[in-house]
């Protein structure tokens, strides 16, 4: 079983000694997400427009039929960042969905979506989304790749601090979509559930719900799985985290802006101390006469 | 304000800095009234700061800063936050989404409360390893303890504000620890939760207290440093100074290494906020709470885990809930429970060994608090905690009286060459 990392901690003075980490409590062992490489990863990352474009397809062709977005703004398509939809095109994509309401006299009625609308979800409620899945709502998501993680163990969660490694979410989001298979002799999933090599515990409840071929793609992209799969994972990382390209931006400009502080304020912590460390005599830089 | 040999030397003309003089009319009006500038120059212009001090005391003033981001970020969040079961999770997304800036706030808040608690630790690391606590700054460290418990209450009341998965979750676990009281254990936490469940009562008082137990902090913070310039900063050699040469002026000397001191910190603080954001949070608190589904592992944040570590390696309930609130209450006594009249570790080589062991045990425990506590894991965890007690019951008292210290210094300037007088 190479899927969870073997774990290692100093055993010094004796009090550790070198272990090997079994699973995570309450979960069977399910294998490790291989890493993609993403275009939002790393200080300089950026959202590959083309790719979320394709991604927000995939969910509105296929995913929308069961799970909800409900904290997403159809406007925010046309946000800076983005998949770069142009805002004629996002009211066009708006007009295309209809969004309960009520109208002057308070009955209630079903009119053309407006950029300002969150996406409708495709139940009118939590109990109608778990009765028509199984008892179990498929989840909203809105927030899902950041929701989603898998134990790195030591000492990959230690590195990923310094390689920045975040992607845990759409790495898994990814590999789940691929990773449906026949069980293995000796495994038997319970009715209605899937064997899948990344779930927890390896029987999920969702079918594989993307096919090679089942989107028409717009621009040249490859038609098949793996692309769905990585286009669908980095659209909800867009989805869960908007402003990342703001975030990555501005972060660059504060710690390059903090450098160059730190610098300046060494430089002028040496000159000030030059006399302590020289041994002068104490006195302020500026003392006045008493 | 000298009136022992220990005290900073203040009624000695120190020359180090100006009298303040005030020329300003504006401020000379005011002074007469209210002489809140010479207070301020008293302090933090003229008061004087051993020359010998090193970078770990600059994380004083890193902690002053973090309380005060904490405080802007967090009023301004609170403009935003909604605190009611049904809406907390989402007006969080919605400060992440649609607040101007949201996003940045929430992300300085929620990784400004680690780098709060990592900075808290380093300063308390730093007073055991030079002896800061003794005599005569037994009360500020008492004071920075009353702090450090004001800011673990409050950092937890602001993970379940959140409203996600953990933050449920934890806010149930925690409670309940309530429950290992006897007879009125239940009672206690009804009356915790304002019901019979953590619900809407819990999330709203969870709110308010986090609101204003900063403030408290604010106070006893003031307390705490008023106390250390009463008694007057440790030092490195752990030793008393001499009135005149071994002190410098805080203003420039102090406060230019501190800002240099912050602005390194900033950097780290920078790193986390912008470019691994969720990296300290737990993947299961984007999901909204469920009070009807259980997390695959409830684990509390990382500045906790030692403690979580401690409070499940005891297999008794109540025991173990004793032992969490003594591994804290155990350090209000530190003062006492050792024995040593050298200060620094540095003269002291035995008590340094079993210092860093402490530190590592620390550590162990925090990365035993985060595995499931079963086989290997528990009794590690066991052992940890013996060695933490350990330390503080046994190690401190007894190592007073048999350990060979090195011979201490004359003067901060000795172990210069040509530099003592």
């Amino acid at each position: 079983m190479r899927n969870e990392p073997t774990i290692a901690i100093a055993a010094l003075a004796g009090i550790f000694a070198a272990l090997t980490a079994t699973t995570v409590q309450g979960r069977e062992a399910s294998s490790s997400p291989p890493r993609v490489q993403w275009s939002f990863s790393g200080p300089l990352g950026k959202y590959d427009p083309g790719q979320l474009q394709r991604g927000f397809k995939i969910y509105k062709e296929v995913c929308s039929g069961c799970h909800s977005l409900n904290l997403v703004a159809i406007r925010t398509l046309a946000d800076p960042g983005g998949p770069a939809f142009s805002t004629a095109q996002v009211a066009t994509l708006a007009s295309e969905y209809g969004i309960k309401d009520i109208d002057g006299s308070g009955e209630p009625i079903e009119r053309a979506g407006r950029p300002g609308d969150r996406f409708p979800s495709p139940f009118s409620n939590e109990t109608a989304a778990r009765a028509a899945n199984g008892g179990v709502a498929p989840p909203d998501m809105s927030t899902l790749a950041k929701a989603r993680s898998y134990p790195r163990g030591f000492p990959w969660f230690l590195l990923d601090m310094i390689t920045q490694y975040q992607e845990h979410g759409p790495d898994y989001i990814a590999a789940l979509l691929t990773g449906y298979a026949d069980a293995p002799a000796g495994f038997e999933a319970p009715p209605g559930r899937y064997y899948n090599r990344y779930f927890p515990g390896n029987t999920i409840g969702m079918a594989p719900p993307l096919h090679p071929g089942q989107v028409t793609y717009d621009d040249d992209a490859p038609p098949t799985l793996e692309q769905y799969s990585k286009d669908i994972a980095a659209f909800l990382m867009w989805t869960a985290e908007p402003h990342l390209v703001e975030r990555k931006r501005i972060g660059l400009q504060v710690i390059v802006f903090l450098i160059v502080l730190m610098g300046l304020l060494y430089l002028t912590k040496r000159r000030v101390w030059a006399a302590v460390q020289n041994q002068l005599p104490l006195q302020p830089p500026a003392r006045r006469a008493q | 304000m000298n009136d022992t040999g220990t005290s900073v030397p203040r009624d000695i003309d120190t020359g180090l800095a100006d009298a303040f003089q005030p020329r300003q009319p504006a401020l000379l009006w005011l002074e007469k009234r209210l002489p809140i500038g010479r207070l301020m120059h008293a302090e933090f212009v003229a008061y004087p700061t051993p020359r010998n001090l090193n970078y770990w005391w600059t994380f004083g003033a890193i902690l002053s800063l973090m309380l005060g981001i904490q405080i802007v970020t967090g009023i301004i969040l609170a403009m935003h936050y909604t605190p009611h079961v049904d809406h907390a999770f989402n007006s969080v997304e919605e400060i992440m989404r649609d607040v101007n800036y949201g996003w940045l706030l929430r992300y300085v808040h929620a990784n400004g409360a680690s780098m709060f608690f990592f900075a808290v630790y380093v300063h308390m690391f730093r007073s055991v390893y030079y002896g800061s606590y003794k005599e005569p700054r037994e009360l500020v460290w008492i004071l920075g303890l009353v702090v450090y418990l004001l800011m673990v209450i409050t950092g937890f009341l602001g993970y379940v504000l959140v409203w996600g998965q953990m933050s449920y979750w934890a806010a149930t676990v925690i409670t309940n620890l309530f429950s290992a009281v006897p007879i009125v254990g239940e009672s206690i936490v009804t009356w915790l939760w304002g019901g019979y469940a953590v619900g809407n009562p819990t999330l709203q008082r969870f709110f308010s207290l986090h609101y204003l137990l900063p403030f408290m902090i604010v106070g006893v913070s003031v307390l705490h440093v008023w106390a250390v310039h009463v008694a007057g900063q440790n030092n490195p050699a752990g030793i008393e100074l001499r009135p005149r040469q071994d002190y410098v002026a805080f203003t420039p000397y102090a406060t230019i290494k501190d800002l240099f001191g912050t602005a390194v910190f900033l950097i780290f603080f920078a790193w986390f906020v912008f470019y691994i954001p969720n990296y300290l949070g737990h993947s299961d608190n984007y999901i909204p709470a469920n009070p009807a589904v259980t997390p695959a592992e409830i684990v509390p944040e990382w500045y906790f885990l030692p403690f979580y570590a401690i409070l499940r390696s005891v297999p008794n309930k109540l025991l173990g809930v004793i032992a969490l609130f003594a591994s804290i209450c155990v350090l209000a006594f530190l003062p006492w429970l050792d024995t040593s009249r050298v200060r620094s570790a540095r003269y002291r080589p035995l008590f340094a060994k079993f210092f860093w062991l402490f530190v590592i045990a620390c550590i162990g425990l925090g990365w035993l608090g985060a595995k499931p506590p079963e086989g290997i894991y528990v009794t590690l965890s066991r052992i940890l905690t013996s060695y933490y007690f350990a330390f503080f019951l046994i190690v401190m008292p007894i190592l007073g009286f048999f350990e060979t210290t090195r011979p201490l210094p004359k003067s901060i300037s000795d172990p210069v060459p040509g530099a003592g007088e």
